[in-house]
């Protein structure tokens, strides 16, 4: 790789021990992807929670971090981060740690790590959708994220930069504000390749995260460009649609000409280039992935609704609430929203929380189920809006998982039934 | 490529260096990491997958690219456990799926002169140098 002055210089050690160990890991990095130089950033989200198997490896976050994030031999003190950084979700909510079988040990540790990312700057937004909450790159904007569901969001809605990252990168680039200058930094590789005629119109959150699947399954990890929508999603649709493609395929951007950032015609989001493939999305395709998301459930019986997978905008909060109001939950069902903490804030001022726990369920933050790998302690069967927590929850915990609306998943907690149905 | 009766030796770009020789365990279907990782027993739990639950221990794992959502360095965690690959080979380099050679420090090579998913079989014997940016396939015959 080609380096300035001032990278030689980090690399080097003239910006200390942790900047050079960081710039190091950059550099192998960079060579590996055979990317020719760096790019600043100044937009980094990175994920430094270490849990106490690796922590009582080195009995210091210095140690877990320099190792897990850094790929460094030797333990080196990490200093306050260099550019704006934030954290992503985390393993768990302070607040309901038992609930999600978490010992007091593994909770005293969380809240010592939090502590640490604070003295660092990092800052503790706890969340898969830091652009919920205030973190909205501009479009070009160089950034380091990780996350697939917030990776492509940023990509494609925002026409943000920015690969899908590791610990090991993010952590280097919050030290030293660089990432190597290769893939989705490079307009060049951000070209669609697949072409989807989309006959059958996507109408409401499950139809987006059904048509997000299928994208998915079907492109893998192309750059799909959608045509023929008709009506304009809004940012829950689009950012339920991205976590399903990035989770059943591996799509870190997509275009909507004349709704995303970076195309406003077919042709721009080719740039001029001829689809590899074009495909053609109607309801057969809309039953196949309904049909396979739907494949992991069997027992209709179900005791746990899982909301908020990506985490909940407070839109999404106040919409459940509607739906909530003169009913409750059956006796043994788990009924859990997960949101960011500021959303959270913003529900209990408004009074959504209280709506949320008067029908018997929980509004958490900081975490979700798969991120953390808990479930609530005996359930079996869950129900899910999201298509994304439907995918990994089985594979994860070994539960059973229906997908369906927002509406499916409320009659399933009231009823403790699955009774969702292909519309 | 050079051919002999025995062998077919295939060029390419090392991810992570190193020097190892096995069976190739070969996934045409990409793999996804995270929670579809079963980093203890060192296989997919992806269900669908045709490697689903193949254990991949002291395999050469020849697979096209990685996908789904980040976190494919789980695979690179199986060496805590013991249950790693020997090496990983793969079609096209991705962002993440570098840090699990990194992490457990096993050779990977990509960019080949030949796709290996297409050329390597499961059962084949490779010898894997990615010190010198080659590998050597000896069919099962």
């Amino acid at each position: 790789m080609k380096l300035t002055n001032s990278e030689k210089a980090m690399l080097e050690g003239q910006e200390g021990e942790a900047v050079q160990k960081a710039m190091e890991m950059l550099v192998r990095y960079g060579e590996a992807l055979g990317a020719e130089k760096f790019i600043d950033t100044t937009n980094v989200g990175g994920y430094m929670i270490a849990n106490l198997e690796q922590y009582k490896r080195f009995n210091s976050f210095d140690g877990a971090f320099s190792e897990m994030c850094m790929d460094s031999d030797v333990t080196v003190k990490l200093p306050p981060v260099k550019v704006s950084s934030c954290q992503f979700e985390t393993s768990m909510d302070p607040e309901y740690y038992k609930l999600a079988g978490k010992s007091d040990e593994e909770y005293e540790l969380y809240k010592s790590n939090i502590d640490y990312l604070a003295n660092l700057g990092i800052q503790v937004m706890c969340t898969c959708t830091p652009y919920q909450v205030g973190n909205v790159p501009v479009k070009g904007e160089h950034c380091a994220w990780m996350e697939s569901s917030a990776v492509v969001y940023i990509n494609s809605v925002l026409g943000a930069r920015t690969n899908c990252e590791g610990r090991e990168s993010t952590t280097s680039a919050m030290l030293t504000g660089k990432i190597p200058y290769w893939g989705l930094h490079i307009t060049e590789n951000r070209y669609g390749t697949h072409l989807i005629h989309v006959d059958e119109q996507p109408i409401t959150m499950e139809d987006w995260g059904l048509l997000g699947y299928y994208v998915g399954k079907t492109v893998l990890d192309k750059i799909p460009v959608l045509d023929g929508i008709k009506k304009t999603p809004t940012r829950d649709m689009l950012k339920h649609f991205g976590a399903a493609a990035a989770s059943a395929g591996g799509i870190e951007l997509y275009h909507i000409p004349g709704i995303t950032s970076d195309a406003n015609t077919v042709e721009e989001a080719f740039g001029g280039r001829t689809p590899i493939e074009e495909l053609n999305y109607g309801v057969n395709e809309k039953l196949n992935a309904y049909n396979l998301l739907n494949s992991i459930g069997d027992n209709e019986n179900v005791d746990f609704i899982m909301l908020g997978c990506p985490h909940y905008s407070i839109e999404q909060v106040w919409d459940l609430c509607k739906k909530l109001e003169g009913k409750h939950v059956k006796e043994g069902v788990s009924f859990w929203v997960f949101t960011p903490q500021s959303i959270k804030d913003l529900a209990n001022r408004n009074g959504f929380q209280k709506t949320i726990e008067d029908f018997g369920g929980l509004l958490m933050k900081d975490c979700c189920p798969a991120i953390g790998r808990f479930k609530p302690r005996g359930s079996s069967v869950m129900a899910t809006d999201s298509a994304k927590q439907g995918h990994y929850l089985p594979n994860i915990t070994g539960i059973e998982a229906w997908y369906g609306s927002v509406d499916d998943c409320v009659e399933a907690a009231v009823t403790g039934k699955w009774g969702g149905k292909f519309n | 490529m050079s051919e002999t009766k025995d062998s077919i030796i295939i060029k390419g770009r090392t991810v992570y260096p190193g020097k190892v020789e096995g069976e190739a365990l070969v996934s045409k279907m990409p793999l996804m990491g995270w929670g579809n990782v079963n980093v203890k027993q060192g296989f997919t739990v992806e269900r669908d997958h045709p490697l689903y639950e193949v254990p991949l221990k002291d395999k050469i794992l020849v697979f096209p690219y990685v996908r789904g959502s980040g976190g494919f360095v789980m695979y690179g965690h199986t060496k805590r456990y013991g249950v790693n690959p020997l090496a990983m080979l793969c079609t096209e380099p991705i962002s993440y799926g570098i840090f699990a050679a990194m992490t457990m420090k096993q050779p990977m090579m990509t960019d080949f002169d030949i796709d290996p998913v297409k050329i390597i079989e499961t059962g084949d014997y490779i010898i894997v140098n990615a010190d010198e940016g080659f590998i050597e396939i000896v069919k099962n015959v």
